[in-house]
């Protein structure tokens, strides 16, 4: 019963979002009376999102009850499962997270029908119509060929499990963050195509946008910074970012999310921009659908011959064909109607938010290209993968330009600056990043060149970004600027933790005994001994170690466990977190001889990469707080 | 001119699209080559796990005919959807022994009354190892042992309808 009403939900907002984009089309066509039609596409949306929500938890109420006739819950759950997987669960799968990502689209439609005061009555129904276009396809999809509803007759006793892997709390929270980012970002896309239907791009158009796309990017940014430390504990390597095209497709539309939100601010502030901002807002939700695609096709991840399923990816692929190019084709033969914005001089914040801008499409499209590279190889019959060293040489390069520019933009004046003056006012950040250059060269053995650099603009930008705050009231100072200082500290913040991850870490592989003990950076630990684990679908073996450094000692347990349904073993990381860094411990097999293979990782403030990441969203939510509260002073000095 | 280069965004996006699309169609070599190819089984002899079945010793195969070892659980839902293809092989003359993993007797004999019991000999691998000395990773896969005990092809993932033919051949080719 359960699952036939989440079919029924979905068909029924199908149909709404049919109803929702007629509506709009007919409203902006005149047809009627045109005000009325325009009054009844905010309600529809909103019925819309909310069965999409509905359609949602019925799922969840399915996993939840273990409810094995329907044929997504046998392929991805079981019944001995711990409930929070059993929930998570409803988006571990292909259906499950494609439900999920369209009942965000179905929220965020609902969100600007009913939030949204700013925009013009006009450019809002264009933006509810795009809107309600961008679901249809996508309900569309869900129904005719990822149905997660659909039953399976006959039911079989238990189900098959769920990636053990993916058994982790932070499933539970990942996905869900992650993709309210991507498809927040739908509703950037749907204003841009709004507004260029009614040819109204202006400094209103950009403040209306402005809270929506921060909004989006601070769940990207959270659920890229979970993401990564989720994949450097689970999957035992000791790394936090490995360039894989799931880790990519989270990253380019963040990229592109990044510049849309400094160019939006040009065009709010300064009228500036106007063709690039709409630009940026197409592209940054085509990267979140791309990305989806490259992931869900399987095209880019062939492991397993059954996850492969063309038919599904041609599907998708149309969609991408209809709204990605439909949007494109339409901002070709708009955006040279858009009346031109202001000018500005090349030594101005604008000047330094358009390098911002280029920087980023420039890493954005190095990242896409890395990341589809294999795709094109595989086609002239070439096997092989782009790694890490592409990426960090191709791109390590000019992210650290970027951060030289992120350093002196906050600090550059609208319209038209003074290089000398620049230079002046940079004078404490410049000192900084010297001093660090000069002290690592003379104290520290000898590091990379990326590394070096790296921490030494850390350095200098940490002080910079604070340097907006330099004489003045500081209870005055407006909530967004604040949100720009903290995000911009979160950047020179988990860029030290980058940087020092990749210049200090030690490692250590090695085969010990009972007993034994090998010393590892400032650590000297001692294996103690090994016993059985068993918890609720796995049983295992604990590893006991004693981790001692100056006097103080701690125990860590890494396991090593064996899951049940599917049949998998896993290896669960123990970390020790101190305030200068981790020690990261790894169990790994027996070599027969009585020996246990362990791995340990010194890690110095290696956490301070996702502390970054951290303060980074901290900024864009406090931003987001100041462009949404009514503002006392109009006054912008250097924001 | 500058109408042009608007132009610009919509044919680079058409690019990546033809890429992907070739990429989606193009008969990609997506086989898995299994390092067990070619080479003799691994040693082993597993114990029956139903009652009146065999149980399944790599030993017993050299010197006979060419079989099947069909890797396989009752907990397995794509197992399930692969059993009428198994039942069809088995009645063309192909002799299919089985490996179940972590299973029960009676869930194994359960599975067999309710999907058809295509299998000469099952052998119970209670712990996955010789599952994965077979270098198997997953249930189901379907390995072809030849005359002489060696592994001659592995297929992941259940056997579809459309392939069962091709394994046939596959049978007869190794004989």
């Amino acid at each position: 019963m359960i699952a036939e009403a989440g079919l029924a939900a979905l068909w029924l907002a199908a149909a709404l979002a049919l109803l929702q984009f007629a509506l709009a089309a007919l409203g902006l066509r005149g047809a009627g009376n045109a005000a009325e039609i325009t009054g009844a596409v905010r309600p529809v949306a909103i019925v819309q999102g909310t069965l999409a929500v509905v359609a949602m938890l019925l799922l969840i109420t399915l996993f939840q009850q273990s409810d094995m006739s329907v044929k997504l819950v046998a392929t991805n759950s079981h019944s001995a499962k711990p409930w929070i997987y059993k929930v998570a669960g409803a988006w571990g799968n292909h259906e499950g997270s494609m439900l999920l990502w369209v009942t965000i689209l179905g929220v965020a439609g609902a969100a600007v029908a009913w939030f949204e005061r700013r925009l013009n009555e006009r450019t809002l129904t264009a933006t509810l119509g795009a809107q309600g276009l961008i679901a249809l396809g996508f309900y569309a999809f869900l129904l005719f060929s990822s149905n997660p509803f659909a039953r399976l007759s006959p039911a079989p006793a238990d189900g098959q499990g769920l990636n053990p892997l993916l058994q982790d709390p932070g499933l539970a929270f990942h996905p869900p963050t992650l993709y309210a980012g991507y498809v927040g970002l739908s509703v950037a896309f749907s204003f841009a195509v709004g507004a260029l239907v009614t040819r109204d791009v202006g400094r209103d158009f950009a403040r209306a946008m402005r809270p929506w796309v921060l909004g989006a990017w601070v769940f990207l940014t959270l659920g890229i910074t979970a993401g990564s430390y989720w994949a450097y504990y689970e999957l035992g390597w000791g790394g936090w970012w490995f360039w894989d095209p799931v880790e990519n497709a989270s990253l380019m539309p963040w990229l592109a999310a990044t510049a849309l939100l400094h160019s939006v601010t040009v065009l709010a502030t300064r009228d500036g921009l106007r063709a690039w901002t709409v630009m940026l807002a197409v592209v940054a939700f085509s990267m979140s659908m791309i990305g989806t695609f490259l992931v869900r096709s399987g095209i880019l991840t062939s492991v397993h011959a059954f996850a492969v399923d063309p038919e599904r990816g041609a599907f998708i692929l149309a969609l991408l064909l209809l709204y990605i190019g439909g949007a494109l084709a339409l901002f070709a033969l708009r955006v040279g109607t858009v009346r031109e914005g202001t000018t500005f001089e090349l030594v101005s914040r604008e000047g330094g938010l358009v390098a911002n801008n280029l920087l980023l499409s420039v890493i954005l499209g190095i990242v896409l290209i890395g990341t589809l590279y294999p795709i094109v190889a595989a086609g002239f019959g070439v096997q092989l993968s782009v790694g890490p060293p592409f990426f960090n040489k191709a791109a390590g390069p000019i992210a650290l330009l970027l951060v030289v520019v992120m350093a002196a933009g906050p600090l550059l004046r609208w319209r038209r600056d003074r290089l000398n003056e620049v230079v002046e006012r940079l004078t404490w950040p410049i000192s900084a990043a010297v001093f660090a250059f000069a002290g690592l060269i003379v104290f520290a053995t000898p590091i990379g060149v990326l590394p070096l650099l790296g921490l030494s603009l850390a350095g200098g930008l940490a002080v910079a970004s604070v340097a907006p705050l330099w004489k003045r009231d500081l209870r005055r100072t407006p909530l967004f600027t604040w949100g720009m200082v903290i995000a911009h500290l979160g950047i020179a913040v988990s860029l030290a933790g980058m940087a020092c991850d990749a210049a200090f870490t030690k490692e250590r592989l090695v085969a010990l005994r009972a007993g034994e003990a090998t010393r590892v950076g400032p650590w000297r630990v001692t294996f103690d001994g090994l016993s059985p684990v068993i918890g609720d679908n796995w049983s295992g073996l604990q590893a006991r170690l004693t981790a001692e450094r100056g006097g103080s000692s701690r125990i860590m347990l890494p396991q090593s466990r064996t899951f049940s349904d599917p049949p998998t073993v896993t290896s669960e990381s123990a970390i020790a977190t101190v305030l200068d860094g981790q020690l990261y411990t790894v169990l790994g097999a027996a070599d027969g001889q009585g020996r246990w293979q362990l791995r340990f990782w010194w890690k110095p403030f290696v956490t301070l990469i996702w502390l970054g990441g951290v303060l980074v969203a901290f900024g864009g939510a406090l931003s987001l707080l100041g462009r949404l509260r009514p503002r006392r002073r109009p006054v912008e000095r250097w924001t | 001119m500058k109408r042009r280069i608007l132009w610009l965004p919509l044919a680079g996006f058409l690019l990546v699209a033809v890429v992907v699309a070739v990429a989606l169609y193009a008969p990609a070599d997506r086989s898995v080559r299994s390092a067990m190819i070619d080479r003799p089984l691994p040693a082993f002899a597993l114990q029956p796990i139903v009652p009146g079945k065999p149980g399944v010793a790599s030993a017993a195969m050299r010197g006979k005919g060419p079989r099947l070892l069909n890797v396989f659980a009752s907990w397995c839902v794509p197992c399930i959807a692969e059993a009428p293809q198994l039942m069809r092989l088995a009645r063309a003359g192909v002799r299919i022994d089985a490996v179940a993993i972590r299973d029960t007797g009676p869930a194994v004999a359960d599975f067999l009354r309710r999907n058809g019991d295509p299998y000469a000999a099952v052998g119970d691998d209670p712990n996955s190892a010789v599952q994965l000395s077979l270098g198997s990773s997953g249930v189901p896969e379907t390995f072809l042992i030849d005359g002489q005990g060696v592994v001659r092809r592995q297929w992941i993932g259940d056997i579809r309808a459309d392939q069962v033919d091709e394994v046939v051949a596959a049978v007869k080719a190794a004989g």
